[in-house]
């Protein structure tokens, strides 16, 4: 092997520089789209961050919890809906928005858990389906607060503080979402860290064994998902941020999918590499598809094939799985036996 | 939730007796009236089964006697369908398999599959996580106890079925449990695994009960001082070790005509 196979192989470094790394990368990736004079691509980026921090909350609890999930758009739907109507009715900022947005959204998602999390697999994910289609259904049929299916519009744009203009223009906007999502990501993944991360590991890949050990498995992941709900819910209110106006089809099915595909495409485990899928499932949908009219649906259904054939574990488990080929190597034999005494399998 | 304290490490074992059905009412596991069917098929039918501190029991019994059945409605990882279960002299029946593990009663599984993307260290730490400010033991003294310490940071998804079981008791130790269910710990374990496992039982603290469902009578002869032989899920006999053990109706139960070998015919 070469010198920088085998230092990619070793990958030794500290977690801690790992995430400073990305969060350069990050900053200087919204800093490029921010000197660009594009203001066209201001806004495209800045509506991609509230479905990005969305995909966010999904895969911590697809990811980390275990539960793959189309449900999370309803605590998303109670940020966006809950900031919409506060922002209508004079109460511009934008701290308070988010703050409503993320106990509503927290709120919600833990009565949701109640009877959630008590299922697994399949009968979880078709329950969170469920919980997609009454989020969709009550935003349309809610007039009172949602505006029915024409939506809200014209809602005013949120202050930093008292005092101070409004968030206008593309690249404040996108400066204030990019700042949000990514902080917000941050401390999502600073709270995954370490023993929090290694007991949900236990919880999701063998809850016989880690209940056999005393572990709370049921209240551990309805404090997850209940989290989670709060991370929706500030994405939520992201929404209302950076578009200013709202719909049902915003909080419905399609979103929830979107949201899912662009965990599948990132990485379940990676909530940055959720962030990314978000990204690379607009661009796709949003940028793409622009050059062939009407098949952005088959451009995401091929991503979507793509992403589970040729990624499993995403696009941020592709490093560790080069490595792992590069340290097994093409020779390298097959392991010992573990002991060659008589084994009994009576 | 209510935790029952458990045993007193200090207290002393008292010494069992068949004549005793009352031995384990103050300070252990009482079981009573335990019944437990999969649709028409009865796979559990007990009136009293009662684990005492110190006991070194085994459940025996050809395949589909109903032990594993057994020590899942003991663990909490099974719901009896009838019976009542008394710890400490409280009534558990209704706890589930975590409020059981805090209150002192570990497990081993069939199938230890553990937590394969974890390393050995942190299976053993997540097994003893309640126990972490004041363990009997480290983590990685746990591991060396049952011969994984040089294990410690590999992942348990690569390790061998032996160094698996051994892990998956290591797991149940570190959770400092007052009352130990093994089932089947010794399948699969070679000669020298099987040594160890029997070495590892040995050196557990007398006030710790150990409830082991096992074929391998080698290991039954090793660790137990009382046996209960199930049969479809009823008690067929239960005694001293050696007597049951004696017992021709057992032998030609389980053990063959011959009253040796090391595997049972199912």
């Amino acid at each position: 092997m070469s010198a920088f196979t085998q230092a990619f192989a070793a990958d030794r470094t500290p977690p801690l520089l790992k995430r400073g790394a990305t969060a350069a990368f990050a900053a200087g990736a919204v800093t490029a789209v921010a000197m660009s004079p594009a203001s066209y691509l201001h806004t495209t980026v800045a509506r991609m961050l509230p479905l990005a921090l969305l995909a966010v909350s999904v895969a911590v609890v697809t990811g980390h919890a275990g539960l793959p999930t189309l449900g999370q758009v309803a605590p998303y739907a109670v940020g966006a809906y809950l900031t919409a109507r506060l922002a209508l009715t004079g109460i511009d900022l934008a701290a308070v928005h988010l703050l409503t947005a993320a106990i509503g959204g927290a709120v919600v998602a833990g009565l949701i858990g109640t009877v959630l999390v008590r299922y697994r697999g399949t009968v979880f994910l078709m329950l969170s389906l469920a919980v997609a289609e009454v989020t969709a259904i009550t935003a349309g049929q809610w007039r009172a607060v949602s505006g029915g299916t024409d939506g809200l519009a014209g809602i005013p744009a949120p202050r930093l503080l008292p005092g101070l203009p409004p968030l206008h223009g593309d690249r404040t906007v996108l400066l204030y979402a990019a700042t949000i999502a990514v902080a917000a990501t941050f401390v999502a993944v600073w709270l995954l860290r370490g023993d929090r991360r290694m007991l949900l590991t236990a919880a999701r890949t063998n809850e016989d064994r880690a209940r056999a050990s005393g572990h709370l498995v049921y209240a551990n992941l309805w404090m997850v998902h209940t989290a989670a709900g709060g991370l929706a819910g500030i994405a939520g209110a992201l929404l209302i941020h950076t578009h200013r106006w709202i719909t049902p089809a915003d909080v419905g099915f399609g979103v929830a999918a979107l949201a899912l595909l662009a965990v599948v495409i990132g990485g379940a485990r990676s909530l940055i590499g959720a962030a990314v899928g978000a990204v690379i499932v607009l661009i796709v949908r949003d940028i793409v598809a622009v050059e062939v009219p009407g098949h952005a649906p088959l451009l995401l259904g091929t991503l979507f094939v793509i992403g589970v054939y040729l990624l499993p574990g995403g696009l941020t488990a592709l490093p560790t799985r080069l490595r792992r080929q590069l340290s097994a190597g093409p020779h390298s034999a097959p392991p010992a036996p573990a002991n060659a005494s008589v084994r009994r399998t009576s | 939730m209510r935790i029952v304290h458990p045993v007193e490490p200090d207290q002393p074992p008292s010494p069992r007796s068949g004549r005793d059905p009352d031995h384990a009412h103050g300070n252990g596991l009482v079981a009573s009236g335990l019944r437990h069917a999969y649709g028409p098929l009865t796979v559990l039918d007990l009136d009293t089964f009662t684990i005492a501190p110190g006991d070194r029991h085994a459940v025996i019994g050809p395949n589909g006697a109903g032990k594993s059945t057994l020590l899942g409605v003991l663990a909490g990882t099974i719901r009896a369908q009838t019976g009542q279960l008394t710890y400490n002299g409280h009534t558990v029946t209704r706890h589930g398999a975590e409020w059981r593990a805090r209150a002192g009663i570990g497990r081993t599984f069939q199938h230890p599959t553990l937590w394969p993307d974890l390393t050995c260290l942190d299976c053993v730490r997540i097994g003893g996580w309640h126990h972490r400010r004041n363990p009997d033991r480290t983590p990685m003294e746990t591991l060396h106890l049952v011969g994984l310490a040089d294990h410690a940071h590999q992942h348990a998804g690569s390790l061998s079925h032996g160094h698996r079981r051994m892990l998956d008791l290591a797991v149940a130790i570190a959770g400092q449990p007052r009352i130990l269910l093994l089932d089947e710990p010794a399948a699969g374990l070679t000669d020298t695994e099987t040594g160890r496992l029997i070495d590892v039982i040995h050196r557990m603290p007398s006030w710790i009960a150990v409830v082991l469902v096992e074929h391998h009578m080698d290991v039954v002869a090793a660790v137990a001082d009382w046996i209960t032989v199930l049969h479809h899920g009823r008690r067929h006999t239960a005694g001293p070790a050696d007597t049951v053990r004696a017992d021709p109706r057992v032998a030609a139960l389980y053990l063959g005509t011959n009253g040796g070998g090391h595997a049972a015919h199912p």
